[in-house]
């Protein structure tokens, strides 16, 4: 009768540790079946050895489940993964299924993967065939930009790296034209070398521009344009003059009922149409203002919304100290607002460079597109795998950056200490 | 003597609800008003019409001078000279008290950042809390907010003071150190129109009552006389209640 009893402080010198010996014992088999695909529980009958891991730890759960054992561990973890039964059971599931992943991926990514050579006959090995990311490197970088000439991107970005960087060590004074260089000066410095045709530059077209590079020149310019013209419009949305206000209304409604491609797609092919003849609008740049623009009417909306979370008594304030429309807004207003809706402008500005692969359907090749296009390269098909998972990690990078950047920012604009 | 402020038979409607009905007032410079009554009786209306937060629809309201009106072009201007504090006290949470202080004193009155400063810094003395300048106002209490709301309000230097139910999301036990920053600005020499319910510093530093209800003045006397003698019942009324 002893041995069945319920698990409490009173026979945790027993139950705890048989408890805990159960549950090792089931990862332990897992574990082995996993790594070295060898069964531990072999002897046994065929089914119950299958499912012997999960009833050694449903039971092994079961008897370390002890409520206010006074061992802080022990109850930290019946708090959090051991509650009750089907929540034991969820537990197991997810560390088996844990446990059984890891091998293959690692085969996959590393152990069976190929990393040397020079074309697809040099992948033999079942897994990935890095070979394919090694030999593209440069074009999934620089798009068709010519080799001799991609000094001058390195350069810009060295030069944006530097300056960003110097930056964070400076004093708040030097600050202030370190970001004005960065916001007014630099981006048509570095648009003027990665272009050339001048200062003995070679003139580079933008349609040879490519790959990662052209990925942060689009979402980079996109961004510096959007957030002030959303701010604008959102504004402008609130604003007591009709004509202001119903400009504004009509012109989010319009951009945000649109989808990104057909609007894209519009600005690289209806829009050089209504143009007098011989006009000429780079390509890159209609769809550079299509996206500012399209991301602009979200980036409104979230700004609005911000906006409107302000308690009246800030505007009256404001205006009681004399204060006009401008600097209501740019002193007192929008620095509150805009600290408020951080997390949804740095969800707008994610979602603008995710959205820039879009840009494949007038024929520009960002890092997803050129990835795209070496995949239907006749010696290297069957890639996508590998070309698709290093897109993923590229811009998984790119955006937690991003993210941690703007949860960063939200603390330290934070006074409500 | 000239008058600072004038109202002239002022109608204001809130859509088809009329809450100001014929006012007149006229306030003297330095004269010291204060303003009761029952909640809706366009009290709060009535002050925030002088600097123009709220649009009158009839009537004439001068301003030192200055009539406001839709095209009145220097808005700011007289918004500047007046000063008005607010029962939420508004002050800017994004900015230290120095900052709420020299702010607007920076940007709409153009003194240099230096200057400003002193002159935040001289006021945040006058209403006792200048050890919290440099913090923000979120870690203050209700009373030292207030506090730095009305030093805010004197940074610009007004020619008139505006307080709307200043005491009211107050604790009782903050009260005092407000009213005490009122009373020492009343006897300074500014011109102060004051909607309260504080009736002991109405006793202490009006120079007149005004009484008002349902959108009409019902009643104006010298302090002494609406608290010893009110003429109209609806004023004893109100002030056997309060008292």
């Amino acid at each position: 009768m002893n041995l069945i009893a319920k698990p409490s402080k009173d026979n945790i010198k027993t139950y705890v540790p048989i408890g805990l010996s159960l549950v090792s014992l089931s990862f332990l088999d897992v574990f082995v079946n996993a790594f070295f695909n060898f069964n531990l529980m072999g002897f046994l009958p065929s089914q119950l050895s299958y499912f012997l891991p999960l009833i050694l730890g449903f039971i092994g759960f079961y008897l370390i489940r002890i409520e206010f054992s006074g061992v802080r561990s022990l109850d930290i973890l019946n708090k959090n993964i051991n509650s009750n039964n089907f929540n034991a059971l969820l537990t197991l599931f997810t560390i088996f299924i844990i446990i059984k992943s890891i091998p293959p991926m690692l085969d996959w990514f590393i152990l069976e993967a190929n990393f040397v050579g020079n074309s697809k006959d040099d992948c033999t090995g079942d897994g990935a065939c890095w070979v394919f990311i090694k030999v593209w490197f440069n074009r999934f970088m620089y798009g068709l930009y010519p080799d001799a000439e991609q000094w001058r991107i390195n350069t810009a970005f060295l030069i944006l790296f530097a300056v960003v960087g110097v930056s964070f060590f400076v004093s708040e004074k030097l600050k202030k034209y370190f970001i004005l260089f960065l916001v007014f000066v630099f981006p048509f410095l570095g648009i003027k070398l990665i272009s050339g045709g001048s200062f003995g530059l070679e003139y580079v077209e933008s349609a040879a521009w490519g790959g990662l590079s052209l990925t942060f020149i689009i979402s980079a310019f996109a961004i510096l344009f959007c957030f002030p013209i959303g701010v604008i419009l959102a504004l402008g949305r609130r604003s007591s003059l009709p004509a202001i206000k119903y400009i504004s209304i009509g012109f989010i409604e319009l951009w945000r009922g649109v989808p990104l491609i057909t609007v894209l797609f519009m600005s690289a092919v209806m829009f050089p149409m209504f143009l007098p003849d011989g006009t000429f609008i780079d390509k890159l740049i209609r769809v550079l203002i299509a996206i500012t623009l399209f991301e602009a009417a979200y980036m409104a909306e979230v700004v609005r919304g911000g906006l409107q979370a302000l308690p009246k008594g800030q505007y009256e304030a404001a205006k009681s100290l004399g204060m006009g429309y401008w600097r209501m807004n740019a002193l007192i207003i929008l620095p509150q607002a805009l600290k408020l809706v951080i997390p949804g402008i740095a969800n707008t500005l994610l979602a603008l460079v995710k959205d820039t692969p879009l840009i494949f359907v007038v024929g520009l090749m960002e890092l997803a597109g050129m990835i795209g296009l070496a995949k239907t390269n006749p010696k290297w098909l069957g890639m996508a795998m590998e070309g698709y998972v290093f897109a993923g990690l590229v811009f998984w990078i790119i955006c937690y950056a991003m993210s941690r950047y703007s949860q960063n920012l939200e603390k330290k604009l934070s006074t409500e200490r | 003597m000239g008058k600072i402020i004038e109202l002239k038979k002022v109608n204001k409607w809130f859509d088809k609800f009329q809450v100001l009905k014929d006012i007149n007032l006229e306030v003297a410079p330095q004269e010291k008003i204060v303003i009761c009554g029952p909640s809706g009786s366009g009290k709060s209306t009535l002050i925030r019409c002088i600097n123009r937060l709220e649009e009158h629809q009839e009537g004439n309201i001068i301003v030192d001078g200055t009539e406001l009106a839709e095209n009145t072009k220097n808005i700011e201007k007289i918004r500047a000279e007046v000063g008005m504090v607010f029962q939420q006290f508004n002050l800017f949470p994004h900015l230290s008290i120095l900052d709420n202080c020299t702010l607007a004193p920076i940007w709409v009155k153009k003194l240099p950042k230096k200057e400003a400063e002193e002159v935040a810094m001289e006021n945040l003395t006058r209403v006792q809390i200048d050890d919290q300048a440099l913090k923000f106002p979120g870690q203050l209490s209700g009373g030292q907010q207030q506090r730095a709301a009305i030093a805010r309000a004197l940074c610009m230097e007004p020619k008139i003071m505006l307080f709307d139910e200043p005491t009211s999301a107050l604790d009782p036990e903050m009260i005092k150190e407000v009213l005490d920053v009122m009373v020492d600005l009343a006897k300074g020499g500014m011109t102060m129109i004051v909607v309260t319910h504080e009736m002991g510093f109405a006793k202490e530093v009006a120079d007149y009552m005004i009484f008002m209800d349902e959108g009409k003045i019902v009643e104006r006397a010298k302090t002494k006389e609406f608290f010893e003698n009110p003429k109209s019942d609806r004023t004893k009324l109100f002030l056997s209640q309060i008292l």
